[in-house]
């Protein structure tokens, strides 16, 4: 009966080293108010000035997606009254942002669809309210606030939490392909907004949207979306009207509620900063820029594609992260490893470890080379694939080198086919009576064979060559 | 201007406004505004817009961090502050 509606803004925290308007450190996790200067704290007298840095990575996303890079960008305040928002506005852009048009595409049920982006701007983060402190009072740690910001706004064109999940995935992937922002949902340096709303299935009127507020991980999203169609499709089927409003996604109690605070609030009565002048970026910053974007991800998956042949389900987790999808290269790179067993490795043995232990890439105890080593004894049969798992699993827990558990641990597979033929035959000698019912066409035997050449080399001999060997010398 | 839009006003502004003042502030707010609609009136066709009186572009500041920790300093007059945080009524939403 009713089609959803969904529109993202997505907040994305800029690395830079210092803050939008400020030169007050960006770092997480100082101790509060130690990186809060003069301007942050919107003292008398201050002026803003803009952080190169922020400008660029802002331009480097736009270009990322397509979009036009505005030559003549204007700053805006952005007025309201929070406890965390020291000047009592957030300087922001309204008219004329700095990333205009663009899209992305995701793909659903192996289809592509492009998702279009109205604009990008550039905004400094508020500060921090902590509500949980004090029994009387809100805590406010101003270190956040002047942080660089990038708003990044979809168009509603997305019709499912799924849709929606995997617009995020894509603009989270991106950014941290672009290297300009870390992308931590948990520090609050990726978060978005949802603009929700219901329509008439076969109707081109949107209905009333509600907006729910500051989700910060994909599963919330995915939960807060679905839990805000359920709950207008409600009202809508009830003959009722859903009311314009802005909402909060609880994930204790998986639901949304009213914020009736910002009722009020919506009227931010925008005006150009009249201390920020416009900027004006050249062509040739626009180019300097583009000659020195990285491969994004939808090149590099296209590319995997035809270069490694692999499917799409492994390119998607191996490229999502641009770490991963490096590590996985530098695996293969300078040998003749299977892409295939290797992304197999990386895809079950690494990450099932990694996750477990919820680390980046950057922190695995168990290099590229140290894999590379790995997987070429795998390959040419110094060891079988099952004790490479054993090995793997000390590499990691005890940062032990692969060649030196193979070696001292005496796991190097019997592969000398003259050590081998001598135990063949003597198991031959000693089973004459399997031997001749083998040769009378009891085929299953070969697998009792297998069993006893394994047990005289404890386990050690190399399977593939065991069964050539035996079903040569059985023949006869 | 009707009392409401100057409450409304006042209100996100986070002004008081006693009863008796609203006459007056509107007729003064209501001269400001026949100053702007005189204002436009004039014919722009042949003015750049701008959104600046100064024509000059910003300069952008390199990204380096240049300011030291001077909480002390900063919440030295300040009664409402705790072990580095400021502290406020309470605000939840």
């Amino acid at each position: 009966m009713w089609d959803p509606v969904i529109g993202l803004e997505i907040h994305v925290q800029l690395n830079t080293k210092s803050k939008i308007f400020s030169p007050a450190s960006t770092d997480f996790g100082s101790d509060q108010n130690t990186q809060a200067c003069a301007i942050d704290l919107g003292m008398p007298g201050v002026l803003p000035v803009l952080n190169e840095e922020a400008v660029k990575m802002a331009i480097k996303f736009g270009l990322a997606i397509g979009a036009n890079i505005s030559d003549n960008s204007i700053f805006a305040r952005k007025n309201y009254f929070y406890p965390d928002l020291p000047k009592g506005y957030q300087i922001s852009q309204y008219e004329i942002p700095i990333v205009e048009g663009g899209s992305i595409n995701i793909i659903i049920d192996g289809q592509t669809k492009t998702i279009n982006i109205t604009r990008a701007h550039l905004e400094e983060d508020a500060g921090k309210s902590i509500h949980d402190l004090y029994p009387n009072e809100t805590a406010i740690d101003l270190n956040r606030a002047g942080t660089p910001l990038i708003e990044i706004v979809s168009e509603p064109e997305m019709k499912s939490a799924a849709e929606a999940v995997q617009y995020l995935k894509n603009i989270h992937s991106l950014v941290r392909y672009l290297g300009i922002s870390d992308g931590n949902m948990q520090e609050g340096s990726f978060r978005c907004d949802a603009n929700i709303s219901l329509m008439k299935k076969g109707s081109e009127v949107l209905g009333t949207r509600a907006e729910i507020k500051n989700i910060n991980s994909f599963k919330f999203v995915e939960n807060a979306i679905n839990h805000e169609i359920q709950r207008q499709s409600d009202i809508l089927d009830n003959g009722d009207n859903v009311k314009q409003e802005t909402r909060l996604y609880d994930p204790s109690k998986d639901e949304t509620r009213s914020m009736r605070s910002k009722e009020e609030a919506n009227d931010y009565r925008y005006f150009p900063d009249p201390d920020l002048l416009p900027v004006s970026i050249t062509s040739k910053l626009i180019e300097d820029i583009k000659s020195n974007m990285p491969e994004l991800p939808s090149t590099k998956k296209d590319r995997f594609k035809a270069q490694y042949k692999l499917n799409d389900y492994d390119i998607d987790i191996l490229t999502n992260n641009r770490e991963l999808s490096e590590y996985f290269e530098k695996t293969i790179e300078g040998t003749d490893l299977n892409a295939k067993t290797t992304a197999n490795w990386i895809i079950t043995e690494v990450l099932a470890l990694a996750n477990k232990k919820n680390i980046g890439v950057s922190e695995y105890p168990v290099s590229y080379k140290n894999l590379k080593n790995l997987l070429s004894n795998v390959q040419s049969e110094v060891i079988s694939s099952k004790q490479a798992k054993d090995v793997f699993e000390r590499m990691w827990n005890n940062g032990e080198d692969a060649q030196y558990i193979i070696e001292n641990e005496g796991m190097k597979q019997i592969s000398d086919t003259d050590e081998l033929n001598k135990i063949v035959d003597n198991i031959i000698k000693n089973n004459y009576k399997s031997v001749e019912e083998y040769q009378n066409g009891k085929d299953k035997l070969l697998g009792f064979f297998v069993g006893q050449v394994m047990k005289e080399t404890k386990g050690k001999g190399n399977p593939k060559l065991i069964n050539e060997i035996l079903k040569v010398k059985l023949k006869k | 201007m009707d009392k409401k839009t100057i409450i409304k006003i006042a209100n996100l502004a986070k002004l008081e406004i006693k009863d008796d003042k609203l006459n007056d502030i509107a007729s003064s707010l209501e001269k400001i505004l026949n100053l702007v609609d005189e204002m436009n009136g004039v014919n722009t066709d042949d003015v750049t817009p701008m959104s600046h009186p100064l024509n000059l572009k910003q300069e952008l500041r390199k990204d380096e961090v240049k300011e030291a920790n001077q909480r002390d300093l900063f919440q030295k007059d300040n009664e409402n502050t705790d072990n580095g945080y400021y502290k406020v009524p309470k605000i939840i939403d």
